[in-house]
């Protein structure tokens, strides 16, 4: 096993404990993007390119997204709940 | 150290697992989810690989040299697509609860059993 | 059940569970030593069989396609849960109002910068994904992947901050049918296999010359069905979870 798998390995490991230990979510979602791009780094080195550009273009793209406009979804609603009822 | 791809990958289940578990807020436990999946992509490519191999594509490179198993990859890259989906309709479910019970506590859901 | 029964249920039931795991892959082959004989056979006979360079490529789309339709339609089930799911939503407040009415001051900050940086990336991005989608079954690439980058393009429109002409590009009914359109025509290549080589699913176009871009029959227009529901189902996707969040009028 080269060096280099080991050391994305290491990166990967590390990663993925600070993905679920970040305080905020909106914070947990960059995390995530960032996460992505450690394990295409990691699926490049494992000599999969197909499935390091799948990986990429989700994770830079597809789950953040997603993620950011179901946040900003609920804070909307939030938004709306406590409108409607301090009108009440 | 032989099989450190698969001490990673189950470091990465049972964090990922703590995250799920003890989460206050549901989109953690989807983002956590995340986490969980990547760790059996991680399983997948290490069964995989081969000492020395290279990637298959054989565009430019001799007939019989020594390739890694594509049929691992071919799980792998269809289901990091697939699950991106599978999340995003978790995270509808998530904003249809909150809709519904006005947070987004796990611990709060248990509030609409009428 | 509270935060603390569930961490309590972990703290029982993580140890079991990592034991379990590393018993399990202490079982596994060693690391770079594979003990499958199928993947090295396909490794060796694929070009012959298929003229395709891109073995993984062709594993899914030739070789392996009926997983491919399977993984094809829970992409397009889970999308119908979300449009299900978040239009349920849309229809239950009454402010879904006429898009016509919506101020565009709410994105205010999308500098001329911006929008050209925007007016730049859209065709880059959609020729990126298009070159994916076709050449799947020679480089690395295929429908999935190119999807995306496609899906990408009309997504910088709503980067650069105009969300409403975002909408009048790609309206629901356009992102719809793409996405249905790519799920019948994998399924009508198909049946065409079934029609002209008598097996579901076999490759019954000419196979050409590996290297080419029509070469290796079936598998490019496998690639671009697979290309289009992706992209459909992506921008609905995005476009579903934005809608709302975005297009509240002032009452």
């Amino acid at each position: 096993m080269s060096a280099l798998q080991t050391a994305a390995l290491i990166v990967v490991a590390i990663a993925g404990t600070a993905v679920v230990f970040t305080p905020e979510v909106l914070r947990q979602a960059i995390m995530l993007g960032i996460y992505g791009m450690t394990l295409t780094v990691l699926f490049f080195v494992f000599q999969a390119p197909d499935v390091a550009l799948s990986e990429i273009v989700v994770s830079g793209v597809g789950m953040p997204l997603i993620i950011l406009a179901a946040l900003r979804k609920i804070r909307e609603q939030d938004r709306r709940r406590k409108h409607e009822e301090s009108e009440q | 150290m032989t099989s450190f791809p698969f001490i990673v990958a189950a470091w990465l289940l049972l964090v990922g697992l703590w995250g799920v578990v003890s989460s206050r807020n549901l989109v953690r436990t989807v983002l956590s989810l995340t986490v969980v999946q990547s760790a059996t992509y991680l399983v997948l490519l290490g069964v995989g690989y081969r000492t020395g191999g290279k990637a298959p594509i054989v565009a430019d490179i001799p007939l019989g040299s020594r390739l890694v198993d594509p049929i691992v990859q071919v799980l792998v890259l269809t289901d990091v697509v697939i699950e991106a989906t599978v999340l995003a309709l978790l995270l509808a479910l998530v904003v249809q609860a909150h809709k519904r019970f006005g947070s987004v506590d796990p611990a709060e859901l248990r509030a609409l059993r009428n | 059940m509270s935060r603390r029964f569930r961490i309590g249920l972990f703290a029982l039931a993580g140890p079991g569970l990592t034991a379990v795991l590393l018993i399990g892959m202490h079982g596994l082959p060693a690391f770079g030593h594979l003990h499958a004989v199928t993947g090295l056979l396909i490794d060796r006979i694929e070009p012959h069989l298929r003229h395709a360079t891109d073995i993984v490529t062709a594993l899914n789309f030739d070789l392996r396609a009926y997983d491919t339709l399977g993984e094809e339609f829970i992409l397009f089930a889970s999308v119908t849960g979300v449009a299900l799911l978040l239009r349920h939503l849309r229809n239950e407040d009454e402010s879904r109002q006429d898009v016509r009415g919506i101020e565009e001051h709410r994105f205010g900050g999308a500098s001329p910068s911006l929008r050209m940086t925007g007016l730049v990336l859209i065709p880059m991005m959609v020729a990126l994904g298009a070159y994916v989608v076709l050449h799947g079954a020679l480089t690395p690439g295929g429908g999935f992947q190119g999807g995306i980058v496609l899906a990408a393009g009309p997504l910088a429109i709503l980067l650069a901050g105009r969300y409403l002409a975002l909408r009048r590009v790609a309206p629901d009914w356009a992102l719809e049918s793409l996405e249905s359109v790519g799920a019948t025509a994998y399924t009508l290549i198909g049946v065409g296999g079934l029609i002209f080589a008598g097996v579901f699913m076999k490759n019954f176009l000419p196979l050409g010359t590996p290297g080419k871009l029509l070469s290796a029959g079936t598998m490019p227009l496998n690639s671009i069905a697979v290309g289009l529901e992706v992209t459909g189902a992506f921008l609905l996707t995005w476009t579903e979870f934005f809608d709302q969040a975005l297009l509240v009028a002032r009452r």
